[in-house]
């Protein structure tokens, strides 16, 4: 009897010195369904990804293709397979072309000579097949991400993969084109494509899922149907309880203007116009502004330009009334301004210090932690340190001395966070906050951005996250290419509407 | 006349600097900095210096041309295997092991004709190689031009390398590796190997460089004396060529030019009546090559992924 299974991961164990990645994990994907597989950051995912392509291999377990045991060792087995995969961060040569990126490893030639008709003929076909419009002629770099995403699954196609694996597919997108690539799943679905959808985001797995399977802490939990099921028992199967989604928060109380922003442009580093360009806008005391947009529109210029990490090319900066459009980093950080930076690893910590003087990187000179001759007092620092930890329940290994590189990135996180909100900021700079976090640690975040506001505090919140834009701020600025192109009310917009701002199909004129 | 011989010493110049650019260029495109062009130039030249030192006399001319380009081509393959492992294998920094290779190419050159030198005649211990007769082999007088056989074999390597790189399946990985190597990976390519191909092959054409340059305009070299920087000036001519095999051919004419000037100014009344020491068109071309880094580097787009030793597994 042929098996009604394209792959099965049966009993999967893989351990880790010191822990269990995947401890005996289960997973059968039916021909033809889009299967979601939903677990937190760390709950095994990966692991089994990585075990699926034989970049790692079981201690226990097999894995079935139509009901007969195979052996993966190297992703190329898997492809043999038929298995492919869209990673979450897209493998595509940014200067090659759309159709040289979708030959390439398996190449039409003749004597090595490559016959590029024939595989624009063979890509074109596929393109039609499916709806996914290419430009086969255009380079990488210069596309859009959703045409980006749509070469990785034509690379898959090409390849005859029956097996299509989405990581974390919706990350990167725009509303408009993740509904785009719902409708591109259930195409291929139709067409017999087995699918596994790798999310957490809930709301794309009931919308697009047959089934689902839920892993925890390296656990299997268990395998539903979505249409039997719910949001919320989906939630509790990944977190183990029950997650409250929305944000609690009381009504705004706005007081008077904190940070005043006025014309304010930032060049780029990748490209001759300008990242920010003439950019005004205001935030109040109380209230939490989020600078929405796609990556890469600005974003990161800007708060680089707030922080000093960038000159500006225009404009000017005043904070609590004072000009310090060119005042220098440290007297930004001491006067009031609190900044929680996007790369954790890069501005965030000396990963090789220790925990503690993490803590301290930003008032280490202070004179409780540093002595009239210059050396450093060790007591009080790890007194702070030791404080902060206990405030902010900070996890670590071995406490204060933990260096700050064998830290998990969600305590790494908090610990940024204790450190930023200790300074008792009259300014809270957040970007991109919650990163790559698991549920319980978004939650914990998103209280204290709450807290600081309540607290009377400015909070200016950059994020990439659409449930977090619509539930977090009280004002929404949409940034696309450098210009802030609507102001939004999250109480009375909708996510599509956010969308088409985001992707810059909408824009008003917006007087800050 | 003397624009004849302008001419004939900016194409020979042109050849070495072609030669040894395209060389960086396909070890680039792998993902391998090759700062070691300069010693694997001075390797090369070399094997081909004792090809042609010990070949009997009265070997054919054609024989003599093709042994010399062999032996320099395979000293080149076979001393950029340094380079190969040192960055590949181990993934060592390539900047220090190209700078490290090219201290030893010199060097070890330098020791090894003395004591050849030395063994068939005890009173010389200078560390240069005669091949006038040699070195006839190469040069076919067409009227006034001294016609080399290194500008053919350049023009053909010119063809090699665009054909190579952007009509070949071989080419598309290997530029593949030097931009994304996980992209590669992901697709089934070992990305070890394609860099190994590049570098084997900067090697080839580095050794090449070396004795074509070595040949121009001299009967003998002093292996003390390295190539004088001709393997960072191929590096300058490959970077103004921004990695593509056509632009750097353009570029390679321009400073082989510079480089020619030297030779013939006093062939030119106006220049001589500049008044300007001999020494500053020596110069010429090192300080073109700064002038032309320090205003085009901004726009440059190398390999994004050369210099990052490749690690299997790594994001």
């Amino acid at each position: 009897m042929e098996s009604p299974y394209a792959i099965e991961m049966l009993h999967i164990t893989k351990k880790f010195p010191g822990i269990i990645a995947n401890d005996d994990i289960t997973l059968q994907l039916k021909k033809g369904e889009i299967h979601a597989l939903l677990g937190e950051n760390g709950a095994g995912k990966s692991t089994l990804m990585s075990v699926l392509f034989g970049l790692y291999q079981a201690e226990e377990g097999e894995i079935r293709k139509d009901g007969k045991p195979v052996k993966i060792n190297n992703p190329n087995d898997a492809n043999d397979l038929g298995i492919g995969m869209v990673h979450q961060h897209f493998k595509l040569v940014e200067c090659f072309t759309v159709l040289d990126n979708i030959i390439l490893g398996v190449e039409p030639n003749k004597h090595g000579f490559l016959q590029k008709q024939e595989a624009r003929e063979k890509v074109m076909a596929l393109s039609d097949k499916y709806g996914l419009h290419v430009n086969p002629d255009a380079l990488i770099e210069d596309i859009t991400v959703g045409m980006q995403q749509r070469t990785e699954i034509l690379k898959m196609l090409y390849r005859d993969n029956e097996i299509l694996i989405f990581d974390e597919p919706t990350a990167v997108l725009t509303p408009q084109e993740i509904e785009e690539l719902m409708q591109i799943m259930k195409n291929l679905a139709a067409e017999g494509k087995s699918i596994l959808f790798i999310s957490h985001k809930l709301a794309e797995i009931m919308a697009v899922a047959d089934r689902c399977s839920v892993l925890r802490k390296g656990k299997y939990i268990g395998t539903v149907e979505t249409k039997n099921t719910t949001m919320e028992q989906l939630s509790a199967m990944m977190v183990g309880r029950n997650v409250n989604f929305h944000v609690e928060k009381g009504p705004c109380k706005p007081g008077e203007v904190i940070l005043d922003v006025e014309d304010m442009s930032v060049a780029s580093k990748v490209h001759k116009n300008d990242a920010v360009k003439h950019v005004s806008f205001k935030v109040r005391k109380g209230e939490i502004v989020c600078i929405a947009g796609i990556d890469g529109n600005g974003q990161t210029e800007l708060v680089y330009g707030l922080s000093g990490l960038e000159p500006l090319k225009t404009g000017s900066i005043r904070f609590k009334g004072q000009d310090i459009t060119h005042a220098s980093i440290r007297k930004r950080n001491t006067s009031g301004i609190s900044h929680i930076p996007e790369d954790r690893h890069k501005h965030g910590l000396v990963l090789d210090y220790s925990l503690e003087y993490n803590m301290v990187l930003q008032r280490y000179f202070e004179e409780r932690f540093t002595s009239k001759a210059g050396f450093l007092k060790r007591a009080p620092i790890r007194e702070y340190a030791e404080r902060l930890i206990e405030e902010y329940d900070v996890r670590s290994g071995q406490g204060p001395i933990t260096p700050a590189r064998a830290m998990s990135g969600g305590n790494q996180q908090k610990a940024i966070i204790a450190r930023e909100i200790d300074k008792e900021p009259d300014l809270l700079i957040a970007v991109q906050p919650t990163r790559g976090l698991d549920v319980g640690a978004i939650e914990f975040i998103h209280k204290q951005l709450i807290a600081q506001r309540d607290a009377g505090k400015a909070v200016l919140l950059v994020s990439l996250e659409l449930d977090e834009v619509m539930d977090v701020p009280d004002r929404i600025l949409v940034m696309y290419e450098g210009e802030i192109v609507g102001e939004l009310d999250p109480k009375t917009t909708t996510q599509e509407e956010l969308g088409l701002y985001m992707a810059g199909a909408k824009r008003d004129e917006v007087k800050a | 006349m003397s624009v004849v011989l302008l001419i004939q010493y900016t194409l020979i110049f042109s050849s070495v600097l072609l030669l040894v650019a395209l060389g960086g260029c396909f070890s680039e495109h792998s993902g391998v900095i090759n700062l070691g062009l300069e010693g694997i130039m001075v390797i090369g030249a070399l094997g081909g210096a004792l090809v042609m030192r010990f070949l009997p006399a009265g070997t054919p001319g054609i024989l003599i041309v093709l042994l010399t380009l062999l032996a320099a081509i395979l000293f080149g393959v076979l001393y950029s295997c340094l380079l190969a492992v040192a960055s590949i294998n181990f993934k060592a920094d390539q900047t220090i092991v190209g700078t490290a290779m090219n201290m030893l190419g010199t060097a070890g050159a330098t020791v090894l004709v003395k004591a050849i030198n030395t063994a068939l005649n005890p009173d010389d211990h200078s560390s240069t190689i005669q091949y006038i007769t040699a070195k006839k082999a190469f040069i076919v007088n067409i009227g006034a031009f001294e016609f080399n056989w290194f500008m053919l074999v350049a023009v053909i390597m010119l063809a090699f390398a665009y054909i190579t790189l952007y009509k070949t399946k071989f080419g598309l990985r290997l530029m593949a590796c030097g931009e994304h190597p996980q992209a590669a990976d992901s697709v089934g390519i070992n990305v070890y190997r394609m860099r190994w191909s590049g570098v084997l092959i900067s090697g080839m054409l580095g050794g090449l460089g070396g004795i074509c340059y070595i040949l121009a305009g001299v009967s003998e070299w002093k292996f003390e004396n390295g190539v004088a920087g001709f393997g960072f000036l191929a590096l300058a001519v490959m970077i103004f060529g921004q990695w593509k095999p056509l632009r750097i051919a353009g570029a390679a004419l321009l400073f082989g030019l510079f480089r020619a000037l030297s030779n013939v100014y006093f062939g030119f009344d106006w220049l001589v009546s500049l008044n300007l020491p001999g020494t500053v068109y020596n110069m010429m071309p090192y300080i073109i090559s700064l002038l032309v880094l320090a205003f085009t580097s901004k726009k440059s787009r190398a390999p994004k992924a050369e210099g990052i030793p490749y690690e299997k597994g790594m994001r």
